[in-house]
């Protein structure tokens, strides 16, 4: 049982298919990585699967039911939570407060709640904590009255995941999550995505560090040219010739 | 709790926020046992506390722009007056009449536009602004157009009337007060995270489940509020109301309290309204010079505190600086 299916989604920007009729399955349990040569489709994939933009075609399913066109604050509430290329934290929040906001969806209390704060203190005292946990989770717990616009760009990664996890997604999406991290920093994100799929989230992750993806990921999906061009495992992909010569070239232009 | 954490916070890595806090109070003790011009001073001051609290809801917590705030303030306001003045209302129901006026125009105004990302909402804004001072000055049969209303009565309940200067501050202060505290609970609440998200990035705001267009209108009704409730009480304490009160210098007036005090936090715009009242009659000594000095104070303020007075602390702790920013 897939959790999340794409039926032929396409999506066209005037004459370009940035995403030509792919169809692919994301499982429930484990890592899956979709990779591909810069300018492949991937992120506007993404932005399809969480709602930012509307495909010009296909399908969308998520958990069974229809997620295709909703706006994505709804795909979030179902449990498909997103993160960004370049970190996108709330940086006028503390780190905590960034952590916070991603219990949205799981904590209730508007306009009367904020006026009445000794009847809130209960509810605000367990986001907190769940917060701290999380903070702790990745490694942050230290930095949490930081203001999140100043923390190093690393841990603002590590902040922008924990953040999504704090919404408990059933699927997580990561747009290159290593994508400025050292080695050191990469190494630690990989263990840390290791845990998130052994608790039961869903990863579905766009990356170009190789290593990583090798490392972490179950299966994985090549995208070129808007196409999906093979997926598998990771040594399949990895010897599938088609996806050698989109990332080196075909036969003929690599002996020339 | 909440809302005393809130200024708590941030006065406490603050001390030039402690002692703006501190001379504010001086101040207003001082105001109110010497009595004499600066209770007028004051008064409007503690109305502008209110209407740049609200607006920083608005333009500080949720990151939006409004140029027309001053139509909401003017919608109160005006049916304040009306209806005391020219109807026998008690002003207890004709205010609470008028904010509803303003939160329903709030809602007909923000309600589609807020559902654009961009400039739409803030040129709306600037045109109910537009629409409502013009309403004001034409619909004379009504709003006595630039003749303005007059003889409108003080705040009270039946019997009970705000009727000396003293009496009117101290109801003015305790309103802001609560004005300013209820701002501060905001902020440190669900619903105040959720705006300030949106300001930090709608994207990531929406990927987590926060329905941003929603956020926004209750923000923008939040403000509104603050605005009519600012207008209302202008009218009761002045006894006097003509188009030019709400006019678009309101506007500018208020965006410079909020700026001067700091956009964002809970602290800088109530002080900001504080010190923009007061600044004309502290420079008022120069005659001739006085709207130059007026003019460099404010370039000065801007120039070595770009976050406001409420980010003065950065010369105690370099440390925090990029923090302010």
């Amino acid at each position: 049982m897939s959790l999340l299916r794409l039926d032929s989604v396409s999506r066209r920007f005037g004459g370009l298919t940035a995403v030509d009729a792919v169809s692919f399955d994301v499982p429930a349990k484990g890592v899956t990585a979709i990779i591909g040569p810069n300018g492949a489709g991937k992120t506007t994939l993404f932005n399809v699967i969480s709602g930012f933009i509307a495909p010009s075609a296909g399908r969308v399913m998520f958990a069974g039911q229809h997620i295709t066109g909703l706006p994505p604050e709804a795909i979030a509430k179902r449990g498909l939570v997103r993160t960004f290329q370049l970190a996108q934290l709330f940086e006028s929040l503390t780190v905590l407060e960034n952590v916070k906001v991603g219990r949205h969806l799981h904590t209730t209390g508007g306009l009367l709640a904020a006026l009445m704060p000794f009847r809130a203190s209960h509810s605000e005292a367990v986001v907190g904590e769940t917060s701290r946990a999380l903070l702790r989770h990745v490694g942050l717990a230290s930095q949490a009255d930081t203001l999140a616009g100043v923390l190093p760009y690393g841990q603002k990664r590590l902040l922008e995941i924990a953040r999504a996890l704090a919404v408990e997604p059933k699927l997580l999406l990561l747009d290159e999550p290593a994508a400025g991290l050292n080695r050191d920093e990469t190494t630690r994100l990989a263990s840390l995505l290791c845990q998130i799929a052994g608790s039961g989230v869903a990863v579905l992750l766009i990356e170009h560090d190789m290593s990583l993806v090798m490392t972490v990921a179950d299966r994985i999906a090549v995208l070129d040219f808007g196409k999906l061009i093979a997926q598998g495992t990771p040594s399949d992909v990895q010897q599938n010739p088609d996806v050698i010569a989109a990332y080196l070239g075909t036969a003929v232009a690599a002996h020339a | 709790m909440n809302s005393r954490a809130s200024i708590w916070v941030e006065t406490r890595h603050n001390p030039a926020l402690l002692v703006l806090w501190l001379l504010a109070a001086a101040l207003i003790a001082y105001v109110f046992v010497t009595g004499g011009y600066l209770i007028a001073v004051l008064h409007f001051a503690a109305i502008y506390v209110i209407f740049v609290t609200g607006l920083n809801i608005f333009m500080g917590y949720a990151g939006q722009v409004s140029f027309g705030h001053n139509a909401f303030a003017a919608i109160s306001g005006y049916t304040s007056a009306v209806l005391t003045a020219n109807h026998g209302w008690e002003p207890l129901p004709a205010a609470a009449l008028g904010l509803s006026g303003a939160l329903a125009c709030a809602l007909i105004v923000g309600y589609p536009t807020l559902r654009l990302r961009g400039h739409y909402l803030a040129m709306a804004t600037l045109a109910i602004g537009l629409i409502v001072y013009e309403v004001a000055v034409q619909w004379g049969s009504v709003t006595q157009g630039y003749m303005g209303i007059s003889g409108i009565p003080p705040l009270g309940i039946g019997q009970w009337t705000v009727t000396s200067d003293r009496a009117l501050l101290v109801l003015l202060i305790l309103s802001a007060a609560l004005a300013v505290l209820a701002a501060a609970g905001i902020r440190r609440s669900r619903l105040g995270r959720a705006f300030v998200a949106i300001a930090g990035s709608e994207d990531a705001a929406r990927a987590l489940g926060i329905d941003v267009a929603h956020y926004k209108l209750i923000a923008f009704l939040i403000s509104a509020f603050y605005a009519g409730v600012a207008g209302s009480l202008f009218v009761h304490a002045v006894g006097f109301v003509s188009p030019e009160v709400y006019g678009l210098h309101m506007v500018v007036l208020a965006f410079t309290m909020l700026y001067v005090g700091g956009i964002g936090t809970v602290a800088g715009s109530a002080l900001g309204a504080l010190v923009i009242a007061l600044l004309p009659e502290t420079i008022r000594t120069l005659s001739d010079y006085q709207d130059l000095a007026y003019g460099a104070v404010l370039i000065v303020i801007l120039i070595y505190a770009p976050g406001g007075l409420a980010s003065l602390s950065q010369f105690w702790s370099p440390k925090r600086r990029t923090e302010g920013a």
